[in-house]
């Protein structure tokens, strides 16, 4: 092995990539109507001839474009958060996070102030500010422990925030009239129904950057597991690496509930799996986690979509269902 | 080379942890730390190896305060084995080790045969070669250790600081690692600083100690001039015959019982 790193590095990266890849392409061909893919991307149909194309791009894809990011930004912001808290049970679902992104994003819908000045959505700044918040409170129960969060404290401070935030959700919820509660309540779900390619735009730059974070964190993350005494004793600048993983992991959050609500479990489910496979150094470990987390919500979305077709289930219910019980095989298997 | 001048420090303001502390550890030095616990062994070492900046007072290498050291250049020189090590993830022992290159490595750069040679060679001299591959999570007490020793070896610095490395471990393990001090100290010129509650490690192997109480130095300089029964009875309120043992010709030290305050 020249150091097994770059030899896993260059077989599970491209090999998960290219099933994300893969995953994007055939699931908008499956669903009510069955369209042909050779006749979706023939050029030489005109567009407004092309029905095929116009399900293709215009009806499913934006929805599974939405699948794609979320998973993939759920997943990655699991595993940072792990890292940032030395523990494998963290993930922004059962820390809080993203009830908290929930929260700041049903505030601004509730009140109607979701479109904001220059036609910019506000609601991925709002869950950004809802799952910084979450971050921040969650981060600062880990920094007044020496020794990173125990397992003990982390999934009551998980189960304090949730029920917290969701008290607050519900009465921001009380507050709304019918319709938009109605609305918010589907959204609080988990639909990844997006309807256009709009609220892709207006998540991208949130995505974008945390992703470009995401990049350069890897290796620090490894050290940064070993505790912050040997993280600073090898080089890292503990303070600022954490405030990196926090931020990004946070705006990646946001961004994800944003687009779909507060789905669950990705960011553990994805994680362990990957480390199953591939062992635990980030380096392979969080851009095979996103890949990974991309082609995994898109298959639960799928299901969603046609496990009880004409009926629609909210993907939420989905990951749930798969997840809880990980969840819960996880917990006995570390503790 | 490493010179701590009235160091002090406080992790809460009401208890100072250390107070007034000098010393100076010069290149080649084998030096052990003693002290009860509380003492402020490990805070000494923290602010040793620049992890924490003191309150008051200067820690310089080569003269230079180390805050003028980037955290980079600082992990290039000094290397810091904790007392224990948990992990939350399942590393390998490779894995381990070559984490120990990271200062040496840019951004994005991932470890080539030059790293992956040296990590070879730290494992080599810590005579865990032969674990490589394992689960880092599955090794012995004294096993986890030398690991741990290999990647701060990895990290090809002239300065070793070590926390109590011996607390946790059996006899044996205890004499291999004390063994792997000198070895390391002697063949390969690494400076070395190493608390440790074990007066037999202390003897055997410092050539310097420093006795830390309350915070405060109590006394420093070669092994045999420090270690006696007055500074053992100061140091951890222990009666003690102190004698130079037949066998070893090092210090032996026998505690008799608690000394009367």
């Amino acid at each position: 092995m020249t150091t097994g790193v770059r030899r896993r590095m260059w077989t599970v990266l491209p090999l998960c990539a290219a099933g994300a890849v893969a995953a994007v392409v055939i699931a908008p061909t499956v669903g009510s109507t069955s369209i042909s893919l050779t006749r979706a991307f023939d050029t030489s149909i005109p567009w407004a001839d092309n029905v095929d194309a116009q399900i293709f791009f215009v009806a499913r894809l934006p929805r599974v474009l939405a699948a794609a990011v979320v998973g993939a930004t759920l997943a990655a912001s699991g595993v940072v958060l792990q890292a940032l808290l030395r523990n494998p049970l963290a993930t922004p679902f059962t820390l809080g996070v993203s009830a908290g992104a929930a929260l700041g994003a049903m505030i601004v819908i509730a009140a109607g102030l979701d479109v904001g000045a220059l036609g910019v959505s506000t609601v991925p700044m709002a869950s950004f500010a809802g799952s910084m918040g979450a971050t921040a409170i969650v981060y600062w129960l880990a920094r007044s422990q020496r020794r990173g969060l125990s397992t003990n404290v982390l999934l009551l401070a998980g189960v304090t925030l949730n029920a917290f935030f969701s008290a607050l959700i519900m009465f921001v919820q009380y507050l709304a009239d019918f319709t938009q509660s109605f609305r918010t309540l589907r959204w609080l779900m988990g639909d990844l129904d997006v309807g256009s390619y709009g609220p892709l735009v207006a998540a991208a730059p949130f995505v974008l950057l945390s992703f470009a974070v995401f990049a350069v964190l890897p290796r620090t993350l490894n050290l940064l597991t070993l505790g912050s005494d040997v993280a600073a004793a090898r080089g890292v600048d503990v303070a600022r690496a954490e405030r990196l993983a926090f931020v990004s992991a946070s705006l990646a959050t946001g961004a994800a509930v944003s687009l779909a609500g507060p789905i669950g479990f990705i960011g553990i489910v994805v994680p362990h799996l990957v480390r199953l496979l591939v062992g635990a150094d980030h380096r392979v470990v969080l851009p095979a986690s996103a890949f990974f987390g991309a082609a995994f919500l898109i298959g639960c979305d799928l299901v969603s979509r046609t496990a009880l077709a004409p009926l629609e289930l909210p993907v939420g219910i989905v990951t749930a269902m798969i997840g809880g019980p990980f969840f819960l095989w996880q917990l006995v298997r570390h503790s | 080379m490493l010179r701590a001048t009235d160091l002090g420090f406080a992790y809460d303001a009401r208890q100072p942890v250390l107070a007034g502390v000098s010393l100076e550890v010069r290149a080649g030095a084998l030096v052990g730390v003693l002290g009860p616990n509380g003492s402020g062994k490990t805070t000494l070492l923290r602010l040793l190896a620049g992890i924490r900046r003191p309150t008051s007072g200067t820690v310089t290498l080569d003269g230079r305060p180390l805050h003028g050291y980037s955290r980079r250049a600082l992990a290039a020189r000094m290397a810091v084995v904790p007392q224990e090590t948990h992990l939350a993830f399942d590393y390998s022992v490779m894995e381990m080790v070559l984490m120990g290159r990271h200062p040496h490595l840019g951004v994005f750069e991932v470890e080539g045969p030059a790293d992956l040679a040296v990590a070879r060679d730290a494992l080599a001299a810590t005579s865990v070669a032969h674990l490589e591959n394992r689960d880092f999570a599955t090794l012995s007490g004294g096993e986890k250790q030398r690991v741990v020793i290999a990647a701060a070896l990895a990290q090809a610095t002239d300065v070793l600081l070590l926390d109590e490395p011996t607390s946790s471990l059996d006899l044996g393990a205890q004499l291999d690692i004390a063994q792997l001090l000198v070895d390391l100290n002697t063949t390969r010129g690494v400076t070395v600083v190493v608390s440790t509650h074990d007066l037999a490690l202390a003897s055997g192997i410092c050539r310097e100690l420093v006795l830390l109480r309350q915070g405060r130095v109590q006394a420093a300089g070669a092994t045999a001039e420090v270690l006696t029964a007055e500074q053992v009875r100061a140091l951890y309120d222990v009666d003690a015959d102190v004698h130079v043992h037949p066998v070893t010709g090092h210090l032996s030290v026998v505690p008799l019982r608690r000394a009367a305050r």
